[in-house]
């Protein structure tokens, strides 16, 4: 076993593809070093700041068969190119008739919680998840990141990789060696529970686990469920959770409205069968409906916390508690 | 008619192949035009069998024919979202793109494109495209493609003078010169972005000047005259194929009716006098006429060349009309691979 961060993860499982398929390369407006020397400036493209040329020229190089890589220094400027992101990427096979795949992976940052203020702070996985047409993949640990890029740079799609700045420098023990791929798609339950749901993005994963062993210390028990990837979305892991819990709780520290957490919650009580499977109306913990402030106190505030998630849980199992108590 | 006659080999004697080649460069851009006049007759109110809108390409016919005549079928062409004469002149079947606009199964995209989306990358047409500009940065992406793959091809991106007032042509410009990519930027300058007119769009007085900041070498023709067209065209070919990197043409043409129509145009409310001015230029006639003078052909073989357009087009359009509609599960299809 070993440690390696979670960005280190991301480049190495880079390096691996490079190694193993000509046809992948990289544009990036600051590529890593590492991968420049490895693999020279012909297939590490340094490009201007130009995210709207680079995602087009992604989407061209796709079609004649090569696999490109798109590193946006940040999720915010993937929208300098939202005409080439959704006109285009997300459209493009589909409008053609299939004529062509175009298998492009577009990395993004999001730097929530780093004291960065409104513009780079904001998730921005909604808008693509809305356009359809692109796998969107938000891990949360070290082992995943590794696995789910190597995946997302297999996949014949456009796939758009999530990177909470905040897990950056975190590191997780690792198996040592080449990772092999890890299947978009399919969730993974990091605690088992039998009161309430939790199923949280990203970065909200290691709070809402936070949250959970507070809500164990109160005589709850919670199931805290990590989707990895939100397109496509594994339902039948929160569909199955959910059954056994009666109750569901969604983290994702992006704005209400139109959210993540609010599609899974309607993909869950839109079907019958769950709506009457569930003993509490279920829950979103967001960020307030605000843009991200600078000032620390200001950005703690808004952002969803471990405090947050237990006060949400709390909320939906309270009757249910003091009536089991009783 | 023009200074450079790349179709005429010699005053003495016309070779085989070159009345060859302007019968079928003839031949292409009347194709372009009765296709449209055609698509536009399916568009009639009391037809309807066309019912997504069309931006026709009519007027500009020498701006594709002369372009394509200088590609082979393994170089790229990326079009705009005035496309039907693009893909004519890259090869395209003109069946399949009637089956489209019908939005039948056995179009290009199986119903799921229309005249805004018609590609066929099996020919290097890599689609029509409904975003002014949005065709620059991928065609960019595929010149890279062919450096990278190590191919001697060559990339051309059509675009108008609107997509010359808009962001991506900086971006593109400045990345092509900076990798020296194969690709030839053509700007189909038809004087009219959707209803404004370059003067007050554009600040410099030629699309071209643009490249100039860039290193990127340029030529304005005559849209309208597809042996000039054709020379440019021959030009940035050789200059992207030998490495030398990316030019840039401007055709000056003109966008003979309406920006886009869901059915009959209303009353064109342009100067007359201009647009008397342009219907009296017209390629097709004038190339027609081009071909008899220099004994590229004569006027039977010109009949010939429409006969057959004609007999094409009757053969698309029954394509189009007997083919099936897609079943609505179809609509499933396509998306994610």
């Amino acid at each position: 076993m070993s440690t390696e961060t979670f960005a280190a993860a991301i480049d190495s499982a880079t390096a691996e593809e490079m190694r193993l398929d000509d046809r992948v390369f990289l544009m990036a407006t600051n590529p890593p070093a590492a991968l420049r020397a490895e693999f020279g400036p012909e297939r590490v493209r340094e490009m201007p700041i130009a995210e709207s040329a680079m995602t087009g020229m992604a989407i061209g190089a796709a079609a004649s068969g090569l696999r490109p890589i798109v590193q946006f220094s940040a999720v915010n400027f993937s929208f300098v190119a939202f005409d080439q992101m959704v006109n285009q990427a997300a459209r493009i096979r589909y409008m053609f008739g299939g004529q062509r795949e175009f298998p492009i992976v577009f990395r993004a940052r999001y730097l929530n919680g780093t004291r960065s203020a409104a513009q780079h702070s904001q998730t921005g996985y909604a808008y693509y998840a809305h356009a359809g047409g692109i796998k969107l993949v938000v891990p949360s640990r070290v082992e995943d990141a590794r696995g789910l890029f190597t995946a997302a740079i297999r996949d014949p799609n456009p796939v758009m990789f999530f990177e909470a700045e905040r897990l950056g420098t975190l590191t997780d023990e690792l198996v040592e060696g080449p990772s092999g791929p890890q299947e978009l798609g399919v969730a993974v339950r990091r605690r088992e529970g039998t009161d309430v749901t939790i199923v949280a993005i990203g970065y909200m994963v290691r709070e809402a686990l936070e949250a959970a062993d507070a809500l164990q210390q109160l005589g709850i028990s919670a199931e805290v469920i990590d989707p990895r990837t939100l397109v496509p979305l594994d339902v039948e892991a929160v569909k199955a959770s959910v059954r056994k819990t009666g109750r569901l709780v969604v983290v994702d520290e992006s704005m209400p409205a139109c959210s993540m957490a609010s599609e899974i919650i309607t993909t869950i009580i839109e079907d019958p069968s769950m709506f009457s499977a569930m003993t509490a109306a279920p829950r979103r913990v967001c960020t307030t409906p605000t843009p991200v402030p600078y000032s620390q106190v200001l950005e703690d505030f808004v952002l969803p916390d471990r405090n947050d998630i237990v006060a949400a849980a709390l909320d939906l199992t309270r009757g249910a508690l003091t009536s089991e108590r009783n | 008619m023009t200074q450079e006659l790349p179709i005429v080999a010699g005053d003495a004697a016309v070779s085989s192949t070159a009345r060859e080649r302007a019968t079928g460069i003839y031949r292409q851009m009347r194709l372009m035009r009765r296709f449209e006049e055609v698509v536009l007759d399916f568009m009639a109110a009391e037809v309807r069998e066309i019912q997504g809108p069309v931006h026709p390409y009519v007027g500009q016919e020498a701006v594709a024919a002369g372009v394509c005549a200088a590609l082979t079928q393994q170089d790229k062409l990326i079009s705009t979202h005035r496309g039907h004469g693009h893909c004519i002149g890259k090869g395209a079947r003109t069946d399949r793109m009637m089956a489209e606009l019908f939005g039948k199964r056995t179009g290009y995209c199986k119903g799921k494109g229309g005249s805004m989306h018609i590609a066929d990358f099996d020919i290097g047409m890599l689609g029509a495209n409904g975003i002014v500009a949005a065709g620059l940065p991928i065609a960019t992406g595929a010149a890279l493609a062919e450096v990278l793959n190590g191919t001697t091809n060559v990339v051309v991106c059509m675009f108008g003078d609107g997509a010359a007032a808009a962001g991506p042509l900086h971006e593109t410009l400045n990345i092509a010169a900076l990798s020296k990519l194969p690709m030839i930027f053509v700007c189909e300058n038809n004087g009219w972005s959707v209803n404004t007119q370059p003067d007050v769009s554009l600040a410099p007085e030629s699309v071209a000047a643009l490249a100039e900041p860039y290193g990127i070498p340029s030529r304005i023709v005559d849209g309208n005259d597809v042996n000039a067209v054709l020379a440019a065209a021959e030009w940035a070919v050789a200059r992207a194929r030998s490495g030398e990197g990316p030019s840039m043409i401007e055709a000056r043409t003109f966008r003979r009716l309406g920006h886009a129509t869901r059915g009959p145009f209303p009353p064109d409310n342009r100067d007359p006098e201009i647009l008397r001015g342009w219907v009296e230029r017209d390629p097709i006639d004038h190339f027609a006429q081009f071909i008899v003078d220099n004994r590229l052909g004569d006027t039977a073989g010109i009949e010939a060349a429409n006969r057959s357009v004609e007999e094409e087009l009757v053969d698309s359009v029954r394509f189009a009309r007997e083919s099936p509609f897609p079943e609505a599960s179809e609509a499933f299809e396509d998306f994610f691979v």
